[in-house]
């Protein structure tokens, strides 16, 4: 155990998430006095922004090291995707304002579980203990479980959720018996530590490792929607509120791959050759089945979940190749795809209206013709999710491609390339509804000022990255000093 | 004294235990048990090795564990109460609105 002593200085590190969850108790205190919903939501984005600022003011301190015994750092992998989870959280409870009331589900639970769900993933992005990382998994998971679960009078949203519960539950199992095995093995749950003893106790080829290994690799995969766990994934993207859909298809899976990220490189950095040739058949499965099956689908909610599983295969050929590059490129990735994913499913919230639900393929035939801005806004996000240039989307892919490629792997990015060529189907089968087909129905766009913002924060982000780009690789080249 | 094996033995059987009942009944309490019998046996693996290790920490994990289990219970519990007054059934074959 490393000896750092222990002293109050320590609880600096973990201000962000005490602020974060701070304002959410603050937010069920007010639930029951304040009846406009809508400063619940201004009282979190608050909240929200004075936690941003605050780890913006610890990384200036620019500690390294981590804090307690071990347990919880504070570097710029951590920073990086922390803000990653600042702008989810804006965006959306910038898309949900307007569309939870539609919804008729304006609770104040549902800001407060927002916020909880969020200090969760920013621990897990800090974590450098397998304990610390199971907690803040939790946190975050069971957050989701209810969020997904809130439109209570619909059967859907309580199906997804059970679903989803059912099977993070399961999972999360798993990745207790991987942490046991390993903590069996090395007597320690420290992942330097565990690196350490792997030397010292000469464990490469220990069967019983693999076995702690391939439980995390389940455990981290049912939350990331790899195949073959992915099978939560589609019903609970259809399931639940869109909005929540937005925020879980970046959020949790943006926290699965950091803490992927760590666990792989600091802890099994030595296993390099085990745990990649395990995930590599999961990540051209992840994306053989995510493109494939997003061609069939009807309705646009479970084709994007279908789209963001194939993403996730995309983005784990970072993990894979095992550089420092892979890594930094997969984080652009997590950001990039924040912007154009939440974007798009702001555009999906937009067609729900009191007694229209807009979520069907055919509610999108001839849109550009009534709503020409809406449709154009689509078609930004549908290309960047493809990959074409020059939206954001393509820059995350070709940096993605191209650490994999320097790392030796040109097989899996011309299998890659090609699924990618796939997904353009669906994507551009939206396009081609907006554009080259004819209005059935006249579409009413619920818009509000907070939703125009969120619109306008992502297709400005897509489109900026997509042209200058060397900003972002920079920064997620210099958080990734000191891991 | 029992050797740390036959905990390791013990622990491995009941998560196999917990495995096969999640997979192959269609109740989701029964489903819902076989979950909580995976995190338990967990516990008896982490327990016997912090015992053999003479290391505090899987004791301490014992307890977050024991912790978490009862906040996912909640959880869990209070969805399918929520789901059960839309949808009066456990089965699984019959929650199948979604298609996946």
């Amino acid at each position: 155990m490393i000896l750092s002593d222990f002293n109050l200085l320590s609880i600096r590190v973990l201000v962000p998430e005490i602020i974060l969850i701070c304002s959410a108790l603050i937010i069920l205190l007010l639930n029951l006095v304040v009846k406009r919903k809508e400063t619940l939501a201004f009282t979190g984005l608050v909240g929200t922004l004075v936690s941003a600022y605050s780890s913006f003011k610890l990384y200036a301190l620019s500690l390294s090291g981590s804090e307690f015994m071990g347990m919880f750092a504070f570097d710029g992998y951590s920073i990086f995707f922390k803000f990653i989870f600042y702008i989810n959280i804006v965006l959306t409870i910038f898309i949900s304002i307007r569309y939870i009331s539609i919804e008729m589900a304006s609770f104040g639970e549902y800001y407060a579980l927002l916020l909880f769900a969020t200090s969760g993933m920013m621990i897990m992005a800090s974590a450098t203990d397998l304990m610390v990382i199971y907690l803040g998994l939790e946190l975050m998971a069971l957050s989701t479980y209810i969020l997904t679960g809130i439109l209570r009078k619909q059967v859907r949203s309580g199906e997804a959720a059970i679903k989803y519960f059912l099977l993070g539950a399961f999972s999360s199992a798993f990745l207790l018996y991987g942490i046991s095995l390993t903590y069996g093995l090395t007597g320690t749950t420290n992942l330097k530590e565990i690196a350490v003893a792997m030397e010292t106790l000469n464990l490469l080829g220990s069967p019983v490792f693999l076995l702690g290994l391939i439980f995390f690799i389940v455990a981290f995969g049912f939350k990331i929607a790899l195949v073959p766990f992915h099978m939560w994934a589609p019903d609970a993207y259809e399931g639940a509120p869109t909005s929540i859909t937005a925020f879980m298809s970046v959020g949790p899976k943006a926290a699965g791959f950091a803490v992927l990220g760590r666990v792989f490189f600091e802890a099994f950095g030595s296993m390099h050759v085990q745990w990649s040739s395990i995930l590599i058949p999961l990540s051209v499965l992840t994306m053989l089945v995510g493109s494939v099956t997003a061609i069939a689908q009807t309705n646009i909610k479970r084709m994007l979940a279908y789209s963001s599983i194939a993403h996730a295969g995309y983005a784990l050929l970072g993990i894979i190749t095992g550089t420092s590059e892979g890594l930094s490129s997969m984080m652009n990735y997590m950001l990039i795809y924040a912007f154009m994913n939440i974007g798009a499913f702001a555009v999906v919230i937009m067609l729900r209206s009191e007694g229209f639900m807009g979520e069907e393929l055919s509610d999108y035939e001839g849109l550009a013709k009534t709503r020409p801005v809406a449709s154009s806004l689509m078609l930004i996000f549908m290309f960047s999710l493809t990959g074409i240039p020059p939206t954001a989307g393509f820059i995350a892919k070709f940096y993605i491609f191209m650490s994999a490629i320097n790392a030796g792997y040109t097989y899996l990015v011309i299998i890659a390339v090609i699924f990618s060529a796939v997904s353009a189907f669906f994507y551009l089968r939206v396009v081609m509804y907006m554009y080259m087909k004819e209005p059935k129905a006249e579409v009413v766009l619920s818009t509000s000022t907070a939703m125009n913002i969120a619109l306008t924060v992502t297709v400005v982000s897509t489109l900026v990255i997509g042209v200058f780009p060397s900003a972002l690789i920079e920064l997620a080249r210099m958080s990734l000093s000191g891991f | 004294m029992v050797p740390l094996s036959w905990y390791i033995v013990l622990s491995a059987v009941v998560f196999s235990i917990g495995v096969i009942g999640f997979l192959t009944r269609r109740n989701l309490i029964i489903a819902f048990i076989s979950i909580e019998l995976m995190l338990n046996s967990v516990n008896i693996s982490l327990v016997a090795f912090s015992h053999y290790l003479q290391s505090i920490k899987g004791q301490i994990m014992v307890f977050l564990v024991i912790a978490v289990a009862a906040a996912e219970a909640v959880v869990g519990l209070a969805i399918l109460i929520a789901l059960f007054r839309n949808k009066p059934t456990v089965n699984v074959d019959e929650i199948n609105l979604l298609k996946g």
